[in-house]
This record gives structure tokens, sequence and C-alpha cells, in this order.
């Protein structure tokens, strides 16, 4: 069984951002840059089945900027064998994401696809469930528990209020969530090894699939701030002030 | 122009998240028709048409819709949506799984998550776990849009639409239902509670949450959140978190116990109308977010909190 992982090159998770105060987008430069942690969990979950016999190979491609071979470099590293990065230094939304996953899964024709739920930039949750759309393949999405078999996958996924476990015929996509697995880190001599593995590049244009964005970004604002309010000194105190100054209880 | 509201339901009931959703629905100008789509699912379709501004309801009942997978639920929006202008629905599991599977089938680029309507094609969603918000102006002809619930009010009831039954699409039948899991309680939902109590890693095990928090919980008829350090601990479930990857709440009364107030817990809970925070380091970030903070040992403070709560009544 071939796979593909698809990772995205996101600000890391621990960096505050900066909103640019001429409201033009968040400030980007001179930012540490990582792969989208849910996109990691979906490289562990890719590398775990290669290691369990169940995958043969693991293609992870990424669409960004030169930079984003780095990403790709990750998950060779991490245990992916080798890379295809569709460079571009356009903001490619969703819906286009899919439309060139979609030409790349028409060339490498792999039989399950994991990536990550969302990418913690734009908080979109899109990506995958679109590329099942246009490829029409079932999907598996916010996934906390795989199970492949011969010719399907059960995917138990994380829903409102618990668990919920669909069957699904390949080739299917697997997005990940949070309790999928921990990724691991990769080794100094992988990291090594990871240099050494093939990674091709092709772009937009090559592929044909017209980027132009479809939503139009008017502003990007700092979110409305809370002030600190007031600390109380006691217990009492602050049921009192609950229930008559904020009227809450 | 007319919008077409996906309804959250279990066949049995509406959800609160489609009361929420369908504020944001009608506030786009146009005249809302809600689907619901199920198996069963009539009660549900009666429950849709009291809502207040709804015209009409389409009901679509059959099997393949009972668990609202994806892929026959998605082909079932496209088959209507020629008639539309609009596709929205609650940015809740399901509406996350299916509305993205319905914009590409569209060729529509999906506006997910919004917080508010600006105009008809013009909307505010966070971005960067909340750390930003984005206005932006959808240009596709169709719109298809998730809602955040906790940023809409309930619509009301006191409204009489007539229900009208349409046909099944085809299902692709890649996909079958295989089971769930799912929490029973009699406690409110979290994602529509009016109170909240949270615990954090402080806590330090599963029996503390049902010791200390439970019985606050259990008098102010309040839903229990975690904070996702307590999730991953194994001390609450993982429905219970609170935060960027959890769930986005906005109750009247948020209580955050032994939570520091990472940025990912914030920008899950910071839209309540009031915060208090108990923790017993007073630099906490929480704190900054607070309208009433106690500092001091939670272990002492809880049970004293769940004494004072019942004297208040």
């Amino acid at each position: 069984m071939k796979l593909l992982v698809c990772v995205k090159r996101v600000v890391d998770y621990n960096v505050k951002i900066r909103v640019k105060p001429d409201g033009s987008g968040v400030e980007l430069a001179n930012i540490k840059m990582s792969m989208n942690p849910f996109d990691e969990i979906a490289v562990e979950e890719a590398v775990r089945l290669k290691e369990q016999g169940k995958a043969t190979e693991i293609v992870a491609v990424s669409i960004g900027p030169s930079q984003a071979g780095e990403t790709i470099r990750t998950a060779l590293a991490m245990g992916a064998d080798r890379g295809i990065l569709v460079k571009t230094d356009a903001t490619v939304e969703p819906l286009a994401v899919a439309k060139i996953l979609a030409k790349v899964v028409e060339q490498e024709k792999p039989d399950l696809i994991i990536m990550g739920k969302q990418a913690i930039d734009d908080d979109s949750n899109q990506t995958g469930q679109m590329l099942a759309a246009l490829l029409g393949w079932p999907q598996g999405t916010f996934a906390f528990k795989v199970n492949v078999g011969e010719g399907s996958i059960d995917v138990t996924r994380e829903v409102d209020g618990g668990l919920q476990t669909v069957g699904l015929k390949l080739p299917a996509i697997v997005t990940t969530d949070l309790r999928l697995n921990e990724p691991r880190y990769a080794s100094l001599p992988n990291i090594m090894k990871a240099k050494k593995k093939p990674l091709d590049e092709t772009s937009p244009e090559t592929l044909g699939v017209d980027v132009s964005p479809r939503l139009k970004v008017i502003k990007t604002a700092e979110p409305g701030g809370r002030k600190a309010g007031v600390k109380v000194g006691s217990v009492a105190e602050l049921v009192q002030k609950l229930k008559v100054e904020a009227g809450v209880l | 122009m007319t919008t077409l509201l996906i309804a959250e339901h279990d066949n049995a009931h509406l959800k609160d998240a489609t009361h929420k959703a369908l504020s944001a629905a009608k506030a786009l100008g146009a005249p809302v028709h809600v689907l619901v789509a199920g198996s069963n699912a009539r009660a549900a379709a009666e429950a849709a048409a009291k809502l207040e501004g709804v015209e009409k309801v389409l009901l679509a009942d059959a099997a393949p819709y009972e668990h609202q997978l994806a892929e026959p639920t998605a082909a079932l929006i496209v088959s209507l949506a020629s008639s539309y202008d609009a596709l929205v629905a609650p940015a809740t599991s399901k509406g996350k799984n299916i509305m993205p599977r319905v914009a590409a089938l569209l060729d529509v680029m999906q506006v997910s998550d919004i917080t508010k309507v600006v105009s008809p094609d013009t909307f505010e969603r966070p971005i960067y776990a909340g750390n930003a918000i984005q206005t932006v102006q959808a240009t596709d002809a169709k719109k298809v849009i998730t809602v955040r619930t906790a940023a809409f009010p309930a619509a009301g009831e006191g409204g009489s639409a007539a229900i009208e039954t349409v046909n099944a699409a085809e299902d692709p039948g890649v996909s079958t239902f295989k089971g769930e899991e799912i929490a029973q309680s009699d406690r409110p939902e979290l994602t529509s509670a009016r109170i909240i109590i949270s615990g954090g890693r402080s806590l330090g095990s599963a029996e503390n949450f049902t010791k200390y928090i439970e019985p606050i919980a259990d008098t102010l008829g309040a839903a229990m959140g975690a904070s996702r350090a307590a999730v991953d601990a194994g001390y609450a479930p993982n429905d219970w978190q609170v935060g960027q990857t959890g769930k986005v709440v906005a109750p009247d009364l948020y209580i955050a116990v032994g939570i520091s107030g990472a940025i990912q817990h914030l920008a899950g809970m910071k839209d309540s109308k009031v915060i208090v925070a108990i923790n017993k380091d007073e630099e906490a970030p929480i704190f900054q977010v607070a309208d009433y903070g106690l500092v001091g040992d939670l272990f002492q403070i809880l049970p004293e909190l769940k004494e004072e709560l019942t004297k208040a009544g």
C-alpha cells in the first residue's frame, strides 16, 4: 500500500503571533516556522503503518515557498521515503491546495492519504474534506484511531460528545486529530539520511492548477482584548460578587 | 436569494447549535430554509419548523442520513444547492466534516468558523487560534459557510414553517457507520451550557475532578470542562477539552480552576461573559482575562465554594 502524507510549513505553535499595525496581515518576518503539528501526527501514523508492514512507500508533499522543502526534509527524517515540493510563493487557499493535491494523486496513485485536520495558521479545517470530494473518495476526518484492513479502513473519529467509527473503502483520506499518536523526534542519523532521499519539485502552473484566491482578505486585526478584573479576597466575596455585581448566579 | 441552513440534530432532537447558526444565517438578509437530513427525523424537522424566522423546512428522511456521514450528506446538499445562494452549517464536528466536501463539489472556497456577518459576502473569522481576526470577502457566487456557534445568540421559537420532504440523493456507497461511543450525561452540553466549570492539570487526578469539580457543577447545573493538559494527563475525557483544539465556548459564567491560561486554552473560552479564575499562582496568565480572580489552594477553595454556593441557593 502506498501512502501520501501532506505537510504544511506554518508559524511554530509556540510563537505568539503579532498582527501588523497596518492590518495587512500577521508578522511573518524572522519568525520560527515548523511543520504543522497535525501534519506531524499524519507523518507519524504513516511511518507506523510502514513499520507494521502495512505500507510499502510514503510520499510526503508540501505546497509553498522553497523553504517548505525543509518541512518535507523533516517528514523524510521521520521516515517518509521521498518528497514532492509544489513550489509557489503565492498564498494558496484550501480549495486550490486540494486541487493541486488531486493532480499529485493522479500521478502518484496512493491507496491512502493522511493529512492534518487543520493548519494552525488559518484554522480552516477544509483541505482533507475538499480533496476527498474532488477525488470522489471517502473521508475519515479527526481520526483518533485507524485500522487498515484488506481494501478498507476503519477510522474512529473524534466527534462532539465522544467517538464514532466509520468504515471506508480504499482509496480513502484520513485527517488526524491530536490523540491519534505522539510523533517521534527525528534522530540525527535519520536527519542526515533524509538529506539523500529524493525530493522532486513541481509547480501549480506545471500541474495546471489556477491558485487565484477566492477569498479577499479585507483586513487582519487584533482580537478584542479582555481587561484583567479584580482579585477577590475570599470565597464568600467571590460568590457575593457573582450574585450581585455580575448577576450570573 | 435564499439561504439553506443545515440543521444539527440527532433525529429525535434539534441541537442548540442549529438555533445559533440560524442567527448567523438570518444575518445574511435572505429568507432561510432549514435542511434536516436524517432517518426517522420528523421530530427534529418539527422542532426546526418552530424556529423564529424559518421560511421552510426540508426533510430528507432516509437510512443513509441516520448518522449524517459526510459522503451521502454532502451529495444530498449538492443536489439541493442550485436553489440557494448560501449554504450555512454550525461548525460542529458534523458541519466541519460535511461542508468543505460540499464546497469543493460546488467549486466554492468555504468560509470557515465565522464569528460575525459584516455583510452578505463579508465575514469575520478567527485565525491563529483566535490571536488575530480576519475580515474576508467571499467572491464566489455561492457561499458555503460554517458558523462558530459560541459567537451568535440562539434564535428563539415562535415560527410555524411548512415541512416539505425532499428526495434522497444517490449514496456514493463508499462509507459505512460502524459504531459510536457517546458519553451519556444529564449535564448540559459544553457548547450550550450557561455555566461551565473547568479544571486543569493542578487537579492532579481524575478522582479529584469527581471529588472537587463535580459537586460544584451539580450545585450550579453547570457543564464540566478541562484544559488540554488535564486531558493529556488522563484526568478528564477528551470531549471536555476547551481550547483551540477542543471546544470553543462562551457561557455566561466560566470558572477556570487550576488552569494557568495557555493561549491554546484562552482561545476556547475568552468570549465567556464572566470569567472566574482560581489558581495558586498569582502570576498565572489566566488572571489577565479573568473578571474575578481568587489566589489560593484549590483543594481548600473548592469545598468552601461548594458550601457558599449551596448557602447562596
